[in-house]
């Protein structure tokens, strides 16, 4: 268990360094969001998820949505290491004629769904889980939601609509680092307590630390056991994790200082260097 | 079910029974409403189908990236709702979640154009055919009667892709013999005419036949053509008939910009030197009242056509 954690602990660190690398040649990009995201979707894809490399389309696959488009290089750079695609792609984030489009698209292999208009990953997840009821398979589909997107008011429509047809094999996870584009999260639109919003919907709700790669597996591990409603996994986490300089501060949401960026990637791959996980 | 010419009724209803048939053709086909099934005419399908009937609320965002989810998954969702709604409320949801992952998703909105007459304008859709016309590799249709209606809605789920179709809330003339083939992206020849072209659209197609009348009257002929794909639009029979006339009146129950006169002035003015009088809204709504009121209001009617059509006669004579 010790090794399993450790190891995707490694994932992890590895995927934070792709990311950033690929947003420092893309020259744009958000490097805040896919940090707090980074150890759930190291998990997901190195643990938790149902999958196939050599078979993207596979009709029983779990399927993954990142309704918060906006932390795609961090999945990229999963998708990469998970063998989906050349690890060579992912320097062609963001290029003309690449197939790593700026926020998700299904051109890339193991993107199911379209994504970065906020607010809309849980909809199109809900039509994915009523699918796989109606067609009697048991994939689950899962989806990262950030919590800018909480504002949006389809969330809520989606909300309802799991938990009205009582769609637990839907599990959201919820990056709540606090931080969105302008700012504080209450500063920007107060939502008060995210549990007891999502409760009042009719969802089952688990909170764990985001940056606990134990607790993290746990959470996905209980979630999984839970019948008659969906869950949302509200996962703490802090926005640019990992990175002294970036946590916390939401300027970072997009690339500030791209020459700062740039020799904190050069170091870090120094770092690497002394052993990628296997 | 088989229609007679002249019997009047909505295209919605038609629809619904479609709806039906299909469903008991093919298990992938899947309806997603928003709380108006009783209306769109979905709900005869969900009481046939309970298991495959998804009535998600008043929340027609969501519904439509819900049905681009259950597209991904392998399933044909045919969406419902009434055109304002899925048009302009969940636009950027087709746009993004459908019409950008070129999923199959059947998009078929009732209350189509002022056919919603004494609802008003908030349940009037007189922009839906500009925004969808506007989105890469979406297909817009609307069909003149309840035979097209029938037809090309087997014709869409057989259609790779997405498709929106709009629908009457009122009761139009059947115009076509019941056993009439349609083909989506190709126009229809009602009347064949020299003098000038009518291209029409949906329920405004049975006025163009009316004008033609009127018309042939006074001894002008005029073709008549059911533009029933506004896109692709099919510029072949576009082309024929206005090279052959020289002289185009477009009707369409919907904004004269943006739709299916948009539509044909972009490609006229690519190809040929032709007058065009649109008929349409003019850059206005319109407002709560009978359907055939609205229509002669509104300079909609088939003595609105009659003279657009002299107008367009008497600018190509000038030329």
């Amino acid at each position: 268990m010790n090794n399993k954690i450790a190891g995707l602990e490694k994932w992890a660190r590895l995927l934070r360094y792709d990311a950033l690398n690929m947003i420092v040649h893309a020259k744009s990009g958000h490097p805040g969001g896919c940090l707090s995201a980074a150890d759930m979707v190291a998990c997901l894809y190195f643990s938790e998820m149902k999958i196939d490399p050599n078979n993207p389309v596979w009709p029983d696959r779990d399927r993954f949505i990142l309704s918060k488009g906006h932390a795609a290089p961090v999945l990229y750079a999963a998708l990469a290491r998970k063998g989906y695609f050349p690890l060579d792609t992912l320097k062609t984030l963001r290029k003309s004629g690449s197939i790593l489009q700026g926020h998700p698209e299904m051109g890339a292999p193991g993107v199911d769904m379209t994504s970065g208009c906020l607010g809309e990953g849980l909809s199109a997840a809900c039509g994915m889980a009523l699918a796989a009821r109606f067609d009697g398979k048991d994939y689950r589909t899962y989806v990262m939601m950030g919590c800018g997107e909480m504002n949006e008011g389809q969330v809520w429509e989606s909300a309802m609509t799991a938990a009205h047809f009582a769609l637990d094999n839907i599990l959201v996870i919820l990056d709540y680092n606090r931080l969105q584009f302008d700012g504080h999260v209450e500063t920007v639109l107060n939502p008060g307590s995210m549990k007891a919003r999502w409760q009042a919907f009719g969802w089952s709700t688990l909170e764990i630390n985001g940056h606990d790669m134990k607790a993290i597996c746990a959470g996905l591990s209980e979630a999984r056991g839970i019948k008659g409603r969906p869950t949302v996994i509200i996962a703490d986490t802090v926005k640019g994790k990992g990175v002294s300089f970036m946590e916390n501060d939401y300027l970072w949401h997009s690339l500030m200082n791209e020459a700062r960026l740039q020799e904190y990637t050069d170091n870090f791959k120094k770092e690497l260097m002394h052993g990628a996980p296997g | 079910m088989t229609y007679s010419i002249g019997e009047m009724i909505p295209t919605r209803d038609s629809y619904g029974r479609t709806l039906c048939d299909l469903g008991a053709k093919n298990d992938k086909v899947v309806v997603f409403e928003a709380d108006i099934g009783k209306s769109t005419r979905s709900s005869w399908f969900g009481r046939k189908f309970p298991d495959r009937y998804f009535n998600v609320g008043i929340a027609e965002q969501n519904e439509m990236a819900a049905a681009a989810g259950a597209a991904m998954c392998g399933l044909i969702p045919f969406v419902n709702t009434y055109a304002v709604f899925a048009a302009m409320r969940a636009c950027e949801q087709i746009r993004t979640f459908i019409a950008y992952p070129y999923l199959n998703v059947k998009i078929c909105p009732s209350h189509g154009g002022i056919t919603p007459a004494n609802d008003g304008v908030t349940h009037q859709a007189t922009e839906d055919i500009g925004m969808m016309r506007v989105i890469p590799g979406m297909t817009v249709i609307m069909p003149a009667d309840a035979v097209a209606a029938r037809e090309l809605v087997f014709q869409a789920a057989q259609y790779p892709g997405p498709v929106y179709l709009r629908f009457t809330r009122d009761a139009v003339p059947v115009i076509y013999p019941d056993n009439t083939k349609f083909k989506i992206g190709k126009g229809i020849r009602l009347k064949a005419g020299k003098d000038v072209s009518i291209i029409a659209l949906g329920d405004m197609v049975s006025k163009a036949l009316v004008a033609q009348n009127l018309l042939y009257r006074e001894k002008i002929s005029a073709d008549v053509i059911d533009m029933h794909t506004v896109k692709p639009l099919d510029t072949e029979i576009l082309l024929d008939s206005a090279g052959r006339t020289g002289a185009v009146v477009t009707v369409e129950d919907h904004q004269i910009n943006c739709g299916l006169g948009g539509a044909v002035c972009e490609t006229l003015s690519e190809r040929m030197n032709v007058p065009v009088k649109r008929i349409g809204l003019k850059d206005t709504f319109a407002e709560s009242g009978e359907y055939e009121q609205l229509l002669e209001k509104y300079g909609m009617s088939a003595m609105d056509i009659v003279k657009a059509c002299e107008d367009v006669i008497g600018r190509k004579n000038e030329q």
